[in-house]
């Protein structure tokens, strides 16, 4: 079955099509032909994904195009990776589409929402069956098309527009690195394809210094579209899409594209030590730069925002500190519980219709659905042992303490209290406390619920594939058999449990039974405070510097546009127009000048022919 | 010796009759300059026909062709001329300039 692995992608693709074909025919019908394409495409990936885990990598490339001596290919590759990628991708994007048949439901372009979506899938399992950079590249492009069209879903908000346009932009930017660092490869190894570039790094064709210039360019595009600091800005502002395309682009698929980028590229991360080490302090600083935003917002979806860049700086941090299977690990467990988080996040906005938490409270009883599995999400997240968090975390802190340097090890933690923190904070704000004028608050429907119980029973689920305790199935699979259990000291997992808990306990003080003030931190360091709620004011930097720059060079372009390239233009077509007036003018309607003026032309001919006679020509 | 004389008197009648036809702005003086610069041609051709380098018959022939021809012409240029006064009360050449850009 991994031969066929390529009609994956089909399915999404197929739905694409016919819905911008039929949509506007079909309209609330449309979501049945997006959930049966991925349906299908989930059970094929399953298929796929369950033949490989008896098998062995399958590769397959087909010839594209010839330029002179070098041939381009496309193809699949069903490495454990990216069977595992398909699958998971596969499984949220499905549960993603059941789930907007409630959410999206009575919207105007609720097949137009379908086809994006469809788009979008198509494009991310294309990218995880990729065999070489190329059509990782083209993939990845339509990744961010993708994310362009759904974010900007509600292109009649001023803030989705911009949105939009702000997350194409700075992902664009990282992908110019991605495209460099591509190119540069190329030229040392004459090939795209994986496999070539790994041997060239190992038999020395690729020297040191040139794979750490490349891979490092190559991570600037996976910076871009994993939210990491400091191209992250724009995935906090994309949450003005729908909520489920922030489950399916913001938790689990696109972001996750950047670390996969790596994982899939790891051999050659590993061939450079200042790579490894760049990727773990990019990783390591935005988780907990990401976790201190998150502490103060107000947005719901904000909060679970900033958490994702967050959790994604985690996985960066795995893959620095060398742990390639706890970045997987920790991608699958995060895209279960974060992408529950986001639907019941959705389930909650469609609830009470606003997305301000201090607006919110005491929707326990009112969501008996949708609390308890926020909760799960939230624990999962949070690392509380038994939930998968807590396995995938763990693995996670254990390779940053063997590989990684001490600072990022204590980040890490100091992240894990926060993440746990502003999680429970949002739990307490949302569903306890005093109901505030929510009266007619219910829980969503059947098809909105279903897929939040099964991401509910991953989040728990799907830790149990690589525990202390039940051994490390995932890593053993991912690896091929080479992997070994890190022997991390026992008392990471104890200080993991005691950090996240605290973090619930201070959430539990200051949110749920108040008896501490919530203004402790605001009261006591405003500036602090400030610094939080303006995102350290990284966005005013932006604007300052990189904004403003560029807008002050297009103005100047547009003035050389304006009156140089133009005004060349005008004195040309001026030229032009003024000798055709000119000949105009002559047209007088006197005979008698025309004539006078042909005497003149015969006259002027005879004279040519006397003179030459008659050999000019 | 004498051909050249034909030639030159011809070519003064033509000149004369170019002249006129370029400059003058009754219509009737143009229509007559024409009607020189055919007969300054026709003076060629039976000069030509009498002394030229092969003297035959035709440069005669081809010379009361064109009379003929320049006679219906007279006759169509006087009506043209003689409709245009009608409707316009002039016979100026310089005011039948209607046709222009």
């Amino acid at each position: 079955m991994m031969n066929l692995a390529w009609v994956v992608p089909l399915f999404p693709l197929g739905s694409f099509i016919l819905l911008l074909l039929f949509g506007r025919r079909w309209k609330q019908r449309s979501a049945y032909v997006g959930i049966a394409a991925t349906l299908l495409s989930l059970l094929w990936a399953l298929v796929v994904l369950v033949d490989r885990l008896g098998g062995s990598t399958y590769e397959a490339n087909w010839t594209w195009m010839t330029i002179g001596g070098v041939t381009l290919t496309v193809g699949i590759s069903v490495t454990a990776l990216n069977a595992w990628m398909l699958a998971l991708v596969a499984l949220v994007s499905w549960l993603v589409h059941v789930y907007s048949q409630g959410y999206m439901a009575g919207d105007e372009r609720f097949s137009t929402f379908y086809a994006y979506l469809g788009l979008f899938t198509f494009a991310m399992l294309g990218l995880v069956l990729s065999p070489n950079l190329l059509q990782a590249y083209i993939f990845w492009e339509l990744v961010g098309l993708g994310s362009f069209l759904l974010i900007g879903f509600y292109f009649y908000k001023e803030e989705a527009k911009a949105a939009a346009k702000k997350a194409f932009i700075m992902t664009r930017i990282g992908d110019v690195g991605f495209l460099i660092g591509m190119m540069l490869l190329f030229w040392q190894t004459h090939s795209f394809d994986y496999d070539d570039i790994f041997r060239a790094v190992g038999d020395g064709t690729l020297s040191p210094g040139m794979t750490t210039l490349a891979v490092i360019l190559i991570f600037i595009g996976a910076i871009g579209k994993s939210g990491q600091f400091p191209l992250h800005t724009w995935l906090p502002d994309a949450m003005e899409g729908p909520t489920p395309v922030s489950a399916l682009i913001h938790a689990a698929t696109m972001v996750a594209a950047g670390v996969y980028l790596v994982a899939a590229l790891f051999p050659l991360y590993e061939a450079s030590h200042t790579a490894m080490m760049t990727v773990a302090t990019i990783g390591g600083v935005t988780a907990i730069f990401a976790a201190t935003i998150g502490l103060v917002q107000t947005d719901i979806k904000r909060v679970l925002a900033y958490s994702t860049i967050s959790q994604l700086g985690y996985m960066m941090l795995a893959l620095g500190a060398g742990s390639y299977v706890a970045a997987i690990f920790h991608l699958t467990t995060h895209a279960f519980f974060k992408a529950l988080l986001f639907l019941a996040a959705g389930s909650v906005i469609h609830a009470v219709r606003t997305q301000n938490i201090e607006e919110m409270g005491g929707l326990w009883r009112r969501l008996p659905w949708t609390a308890p599995l926020f909760l799960i999400g939230a624990l999962s997240i949070s690392g509380v042992p038994l939930f998968a968090g807590f396995f995938s975390k763990d693995e996670i802190l254990a390779a940053a303490w063997t590989n990684g340097p001490r600072l990022l090890f204590w980040l890490a933690v100091a992240a894990a209290l926060l993440t746990s923190f502003y999680m429970f904070r949002l739990f307490f704000l949302v569903f306890s406390g005093k109901a505030r004028h929510h009266e007619d608050a219910h829980e969503a429907s059947a098809s909105m619920v279903a897929p939040m119980f099964v991401l509910g029973v991953l989040s728990i689920a799907s830790g149990y594939m690589q525990t202390p305790w039940f051994g490390s199935f995932l890593g053993e699979w991912l690896t091929d058999g080479a992997y070994r259990h890190e022997a991390a000291p026992g008392w990471i997992a104890v200080l993991a449990t005691i950090v996240s808990f605290a973090g619930i306990f201070l959430a539990w003080l200051m949110y749920g039974a108040q008896k501490m003030p919530r203004d402790w931190l605001s009261a006591r360091v405003p500036y602090v405070d400030e610094l939080l709620r303006r995102h350290y004011y990284i966005d005013d930097i932006y604007r300052l510097t990189v904004v403003s720059l560029v807008s002050w060079i297009s103005r100047l372009l547009a003035y050389v546009d304006r009156f140089l390239v133009e005004g060349l233009a005008r004195l040309a077509a001026g030229i032009v127009g003024a000798a055709a007036s000119a000949g105009s003018r002559g047209q007088n309607g006197q005979a008698q000048t025309y004539g006078a003026v042909t005497v003149a032309g015969l006259a002027i001919l005879v004279v040519i022919f006397a003179l030459t006679g008659g050999y000019w020509l | 010796m004498t051909l050249s004389a034909y030639l030159a008197l011809a070519l003064i009648l033509f000149c004369i009759g170019l002249y006129g036809a370029l400059t003058k702005r009754n219509t009737v003086i143009v229509l007559i300059c024409i009607e020189l610069m055919l007969n300054a041609v026709n003076i060629n051709f039976v000069a030509f026909a009498k002394y030229g380098a092969h003297p035959s018959v035709h440069g005669h022939v081809f010379a009361l062709f064109a009379i003929a021809v320049a006679a219906a012409e007279a006759a169509v240029g006087l009506a043209a001329l003689i409709a245009f006064y009608r409707s316009r009360k002039t016979v100026h050449v310089d005011e039948a300039n209607s046709l222009k850009h």
